[in-house]
Parts: structure tokens; sequence; C-alpha cells
């Protein structure tokens, strides 16, 4: 009953979000709605016992992406006549867009509703998780073993995507003066400061 | 508490609905109350150590100045500034508000007493945790107005530099306790040096990482030295600037919430949380609940003696912490914890 309750809750707050995140006016409507459907999206898969990926999903999308894209959008000037005017000129592409979008999701439904494409029978052994099992465990296990060179060959896609990226956006700086926390530390007193005890009446040399 | 309520003759999910419900109120109001008592205790040390005389004149000693405070915030108009984004305004308060409470419901007060006992509890707090950005930014965004805006920015910007510390800090303490269940972690901890020390601090390998879990804490919850957003020679009060009356107070709740969730936090993974700080028999006659209070509040006073005392950090600075100081060490630390715990064969 609770969990009855609960789907239709969040699985209609997703759709509305979702629905939002198109029709908000302004962007930073958009990707707060965004986090909305995120965020209940999580809710659904902790409904069907999957709470790491749930868990993932808010710390990776709701906590770090969707910051990210706010973060971006907020700083957009936005001149909501421009908006409009760019509308009419763009209207027949997402009229297209969208007609494509619909073909394959008619399709996809069509498909799914004819029954399921053989792709083959799954090897033996593949995924056999008893329920009992942690989440964490269950997918640290197949990870680290049956999975082993694929998970770490997309850790290294991700490296070399993190390198290209900084690789990309360095930039020398010149004329700017950096702060060395280490010479500051190790400044002494007596490299900055003369004690000169000067009698009254004589000026002093610089 | 479910059975409880079985017990008076309801159907289990009545029961299990009715036992929640009862579970979060008796979380959520103590907090409140507690939140009050913390912020006239923290005044009365700031005084202390400023060798001022501190809040004295509401209820004995001034007890009751946080609730007059509380009064005068309550009775005062609220103002929305014209120009701001009004829906967005009001929930900034109110988001940063429930998230400072919602990751109290996997904190063990004492051994099984805990609202969810869920297997991925610290990865919720994380996850919790890197929601009470949205409070900061979204207000900061919606009054629109110069200096809150510069504040959302640095506050989004700093909390997310130091949730990739703190989460390789949890790694380590992950591996060592070889779970991800809040109770769990502090079980783990039972005598776990010598034989008879009920605390991960004292083990040699993770005491530089509670050091720097207790900056880092600082940090997210945006405390003095690392309070940017809100620096009053700078920012006027940061993203609270355009805010009066309850949503204001509703931000400064919020944030203490925060606080004492951070300190809880520090008592849970590396003090024994609510075990007593040594293995043994007499020192269980006492309830866990009294011993992770106690516990918390220590952590309460390091950080109002570090606010009291410490001058605050420049934000690049602040940045050069987060990412060329900690980032590094934490990353090396997950090796050198999980080689440790590799070598000595705590796996088998």
């Amino acid at each position: 009953m609770i969990q009855l309750v609960s789907f239709y809750i969040f699985a209609s707050i997703v759709i509305a979000s979702a629905a939002m995140v198109i029709f908000a006016r302004n962007p930073v409507h958009s990707v707060l709605w965004l986090i909305v459907a995120f965020f209940n999206a999580a809710g659904l898969m902790v409904l069907i016992g999957a709470e790491f990926i749930a868990m993932l999903l808010v710390i990776v999308y709701v906590g770090a992406v969707a910051v990210l894209f706010l973060f971006v959008v907020m700083m957009l000037d936005i001149d909501f006549a421009e908006l409009r005017a760019g509308f009419v000129k763009n209207v027949p592409l997402g009229l297209l867009l969208a007609v494509v979008l619909a073909a394959e999701l008619v399709l996809g439904i069509g498909a799914y509703q004819a029954g399921a494409v053989a792709l083959g029978t799954p090897e033996a052994g593949a995924a056999t998780v008893s329920a009992a099992v942690p989440n964490i465990e269950a997918i640290g296990g197949l990870l680290y073993s049956k999975y082993v060179f694929m998970f770490e060959t997309a850790g290294l896609i991700l490296l070399v995507a993190m390198v290209g990226a900084i690789v990309l956006t360095h930039r020398k700086s010149h004329g700017t003066r950096g702060q060395s926390i280490s010479s500051q530390v190790q400044r002494r007193p007596e490299d900055a400061t003369r004690n000169v005890n000067q009698p009254v009446g004589q000026g002093i040399e610089l | 508490m479910t059975s409880f309520f079985q017990s008076l003759g309801m159907s289990y999910e009545a029961a299990w609905f009715t036992a929640t419900i009862a579970g979060i109120l008796l979380i959520a109001l103590p907090l409140m109350l507690a939140v009050a008592l913390i912020i006239y205790a923290e005044r009365k040390l700031w005084a202390a150590f400023a060798l001022r005389r501190g809040p004295n004149v509401v209820g004995p000693f001034g007890v009751l100045q946080s609730f007059a405070d509380g009064l005068k915030v309550f009775l005062q108009e609220t103002i929305i500034p014209s120009a701001s984004n009004r829906g967005l305004f009001l929930i900034a308060p109110i988001i940063t508000f429930t998230v400072a409470l919602m990751a109290w419901a996997v904190i063990p007060f004492a051994d099984g007493v805990v609202l969810s006992n869920i297997n991925v509890g610290l990865l919720y707090i994380l996850a919790i945790s890197s929601l009470g950005v949205y409070g900061v930014v979204i207000a900061g965004w919606a009054s629109n107005s110069k200096y809150p805006f510069y504040s959302a920015m640095r506050a989004a910007a700093q909390m997310i530099s130091y949730e990739v510390s703190i989460g390789f800090i949890l790694i380590c303490i992950v591996l060592w306790a070889g779970t991800f269940n809040v109770g769990g972690i502090v079980e783990g901890q039972r005598s776990h040096i010598f034989g008879f020390i009920n605390a991960y601090a004292f083990n040699p390998l993770l005491f530089p990482i509670a050091i720097m879990f207790l900056i880092s804490s600082m940090a997210e919850t945006a405390r003095a030295p690392f309070d940017l957003t809100e620096a009053e020679s700078e920012l006027v009060a940061g993203y609270q600037t355009e805010y009066s009356s309850m949503a204001f107070a509703l931000f400064w709740l919020g944030e203490y919430a925060n606080v004492l969730l951070m300190c809880a936090l520090n008592a849970i993974l590396f003090w024994g949380g609510y075990l007593p700080p040594v293995d043994w028999a007499p020192l269980y006659a006492v309830p866990g609940i009294i011993w992770f209070f106690a516990k918390i509040l220590l952590m309460f006073f390091v950080f109002a003696w570090v606010k009291a005392t410490v001058p605050r950090y420049r934000y690049d600075q602040l940045m050069r912490l987060g990412w060329k100081v900690f980032l590094p060490i934490s990353l090396f630390w997950v090796f050198l914890v999980s080689g440790y715990l590799m070598f000595t064969g705590h796996f088998a």
C-alpha cells in the first residue's frame, strides 16, 4: 500500500517536473525542475530496491552535475524577447526533431509489444546474485571479478577525458603574481624588519 | 517502535507508518530545542574567549536568549524584495532547513536506536549533505541582488571542492569498517586500539584524516574560518542579505542543525559514536546516548573554539587548501589505507 502510493507520487512528480524542464520559460527554473526530476527518479530506484544506484544518482547528478549546470545557467544574461524571436526561426527544425523522436517512441513501443529481440541466450552464470546480499557488495563483487577489465577500461577513458580537459583549458598566465605559501611561512621577522632604535630628532635612512 | 504500535492493534503497515512519523518527530523536535540551546552555548563560549559576559539578561544566566530571539524574529514583518523571484526566494530557506534535518534519519543515537538502519547510510549522508548547497545557491540567485549572488557562487564552488576530499576520507573509513552502515562503522570501532580503546582516531593511520575531516566539515558547513559565503566585511551578510523574519530564522536553524550534524559525524566516524571511550564494563552502565551527546558537545566546543580564535581565510587560500592540499593527501591516504589492509590480511 505504502509502496504503491509512493510509487505513484514519485512517478507523477518525475513526469510533471520533466515536462516543466521543457515548458519553463526561465533556464534557471528548467535546471531546478531537472533536479526535482533526478531526485524523484532516485526515489523510484529506492522503491525497486536499488538503493546504491539511488544514492549514486543523487550524489553524482544532483550533488555535482546539476550544481555545475546551475552555476553556468545562473550567470547567463537572459533576454526573453530574444528567446521568443529565435523561436519562430527554429520552429521547422524543432518540428522535424519532434517528429523523429515521436516516430522512434512509437517504433520502440511497437517493437516492445511485438516481443523481445533474440540477442542470443545469456551465457551460463551471468549475474545471478541472491537477494540477501546488499546492493553494494553484489555490484562490487561483479565489477571486480567478472567485469574487471571493462570497469578498468571505463576508468582509463575517464582519466583520458580528464587529462584532455585540463590540457585544453590550461593556459600559462603571464603577469600575475601568485602566492608562495611556503616562502611566506618560512619568512622570519628578521628578514623583513629592522630595529634601528633611532635617537630623537634624527632621520633614518631607508 | 513498530511492534509497540502493532501491540495497540494496528496492522503492520499502519503501525510502521505511525512509528516512522513518531520517530521523525522524536528526532526533529528535540533537535530544534538543541539548536536553540547550542546557539546560547556558543554565544557564551565566544564571550568567554573574548573575556565578555555574553547573553545574561533573559532567564537565568540568559538561557532563554535564543527563545527570545526566535520570538522576535517570528513577530517581524516578512519583506520580499519586489525584484526577487518570489517563489524561489521563499523555497530556498525551506530547502536549507529540510536538508539539515533529513540526514539525521540514519544517525544511530545508541545501539540500535536509529530511525532508518539502511545499508547505504554513509552514502545517504553524503548525498543529503550535497543537497545543502542548493538552499544557498537558490537564495543567492532569487534575491536578484549583487552580494547574495557573489555569495551563492562562492558557496557552490566551496562546497563542491570540499565534498571531494570528504568523499575520499569516508572511503578510508569504509575500507576499515567494511560497511557503509553507520551503526556498523560505530561497532567496528569497539576495542579497536590495543583491544580496549573505542575510537578510530587513535589509530596512527587514521588520525591525520580525522583532522582533515574536522577541517573539511568546517568548510562544508561554511563555518569560520571558511565562512566566506557570509563574510560581512565583503558581502554584507552573503546570501542572507535580503532575508528577514522567519525565512532568515530558517536559514539560521538549518545552519546550526548542519553544524550539529557534522559534529555528530565526526563523533561517529572517528571517536566511537555511542560507545564509551574505553571498552570497560562499568562504563557501559551509562547509556550510549549520553556518550554520544558528550562527544557531539566536545566536537561543538572545538567548532566554537575555532570560530572564536581563527581569522577568516581568503578565497584563493580556501581553494588552494581544498584542491592542492586536501585532495592529493586524501587520495594518497586511500592508497595507503587499502594497501595496509591488503598486506595485513584485513579482508581475509
